[in-house]
């Protein structure tokens, strides 16, 4: 894979600088890691999981819905790249599906069957607690340079460090709180994503696109308006008829 | 890792009875928020433990405690309009306090002092919600200052869980015999279980929480995991309708 170019890097971190201000929306600022992580280092599909404080992991980016789903399995038989990165805080990088089988038993052949080769996760760090994993999986065979690991590392901790919203987290607490926060963020939208597709006849991510940009136009961050649309519906009548 | 939660959920859930609905639902359900003000009192590093049912809008509608002191300094936070419970529901997310002495006196400057002048050092606040369906807070009291462990804050996110869980069973008339494998699910990371509530929302023209209780509802009724009923809901297979009980 290319390494990237220093100028659209550049760029990149100059979008993210823009994004993190006071009270920026943090599930498109989320989006957002995984969609560059992807065009940055030429791997197709990204997906970003956080520690829900129990000790477990929970989606809650990806570049598109494919990547959702295998971050979804992950979770669910408990058994991939991602849980590695996040158990072990440490990165699982070129993993190959081809001969994962002993590895991941039922997450290699999941992710090969869906067109995949090969997988990568680097984990969400906050000096020693790991918070979270971005995962890439790569439809060639083709390896990840030591540079592109260096970038995907360092996306991943912008990602902390957005998420986080402080610059020393000098306590545990705030952590819980901050993350928790995102989480729930989380399921409102997609509580909010289903009240909108029922209202509208659409599927579920057509819904999300119409949230997106509805939020856009209106300069709203998407979790406020997903809670509005679900709380208050008859305060959206353009929206929620 | 994976198992820690579970374990926490089965813990909890092996406290506590399911809310029993023989007949006036509210005295339930304040017997049952009694018991697990008890049951985590007991189970976490607490000296009290309170729950704060609330309106949509932060009223306070119940509040059950493990002892009087705290029950006091639960509803004393909506006599004041202000605290950690009161943040935790209005800004969705825990509110985490360990050293209250260190609180900067412009936060919650009548709670602070009065809490401090019971002798309690450290308060943590869990909101009870799915998503923006939002049902009050719980709080977690300490006498002696001091963060709240890891495994302790998944355990008090657990009760949070179950108590939103036993609240909505409660109002979807769900049966104490219901077997609470069959209904994981509501705040279980499945976000097709999240898509179904607001989809539910629409079908039924309720609120988010009578969507959320509905659905657990039906699930029960048609003896049926709570994920199977959210795929068809989402999957256009299955639109709840008024008459459903």
């Amino acid at each position: 894979m290319a390494t990237v170019a220093p100028a659209r890097l550049a760029e990149v971190f100059v979008e993210v600088a823009d994004t993190l201000v006071d009270d920026f929306d943090v599930i498109e600022f989320l989006q957002m890691i995984t969609t560059r992580t992807s065009e940055l280092v030429a791997v197709p599909a990204v997906g970003l999981l956080l520690d829900d404080g129990r000790g477990r992991l929970q989606f809650m980016a990806a570049s598109d819905e494919e990547t959702r789903l295998l971050e979804l399995f992950q979770i669910q038989h408990n058994e991939g790249p991602c849980l590695d990165a996040f158990t072990l805080g440490t990165p699982v990088v070129n993993a190959d599906l081809a001969h994962a089988e002993s590895r991941w038993p039922t997450f290699a052949p999941r992710a090969a069957a869906s067109g995949f080769r090969s997988v990568h996760a680097l984990p969400l760090r906050l000096r020693s607690t790991v918070i979270g994993a971005l995962n890439l999986f790569g439809t060639d065979a083709g390896s990840l340079e030591p540079g592109d690991v260096k970038i995907v590392q360092a996306l991943a901790d912008v990602a902390t460090i957005g998420l986080l919203q402080e610059k020393t987290i000098r306590h545990g607490e705030v952590l819980t709180e901050q993350l928790q926060h995102a989480l729930n963020s989380r399921v409102v939208i997609e509580q909010a994503k289903g009240a909108l597709a029922r209202t509208h006849g659409i599927g579920v991510d057509a819904a999300f696109e119409l949230l997106r940009t509805s939020a856009r136009t209106h300069n709203r961050k998407l979790v406020d308006l997903a809670r509005v649309v679900v709380t208050e519906p008859h305060t959206l009548p353009g929206l929620m008829r | 890792m994976g198992e820690s939660h579970q374990d926490d959920l089965a813990v909890v859930r092996d406290l506590l009875p399911r809310v029993a609905p023989a007949g006036d639902v509210a005295a339930d359900v304040r017997t049952w928020l009694g018991r697990m003000c008890s049951a985590a009192v007991t189970a976490l590093p607490a000296t009290g433990v309170g729950v704060s049912l609330m309106t949509d809008t932060g009223v306070l509608a119940v509040a059950k405690a493990s002892d009087t002191l705290t029950d006091s300094l639960g509803t004393l936070q909506f006599t004041l309009g202000e605290g950690p419970c009161v943040d935790a529901f209005h800004e969705h997310r825990p509110v985490l306090v360990p050293d209250l002495g260190a609180v900067a006196s412009t936060r919650w400057p009548a709670y602070t002092a009065a809490a401090l002048a019971s002798g309690v050092q450290a308060v943590f606040s869990f909101p009870l919600q799915v998503g923006a369906a939002r049902l009050g807070a719980l709080d977690v009291y300490r006498a002696e200052a001091g963060e709240l462990s890891a495994p302790a804050t998944g355990l008090a996110l657990a009760f949070a869980d179950v108590t939103v869980e036993a609240l909505l069973d409660a109002q979807g008339a769900v049966s104490a015999a219901a077997e609470p494998g069959g209904l994981d699910g509501v705040v279980d990371g499945h976000y097709v279980v999240y898509q179904a509530q607001g989809m539910t929302m629409v079908d039924l023209g309720v609120s988010l929480v009578d969507a959320l209780a509905r659905l657990r509802g039906h699930a029960y009724a048609a003896d049926r995991p709570l994920l199977d009923v959210a795929r068809d809901v989402v999957e256009g297979r299955l639109r709840l309708e008024p008459d459903t009980a």
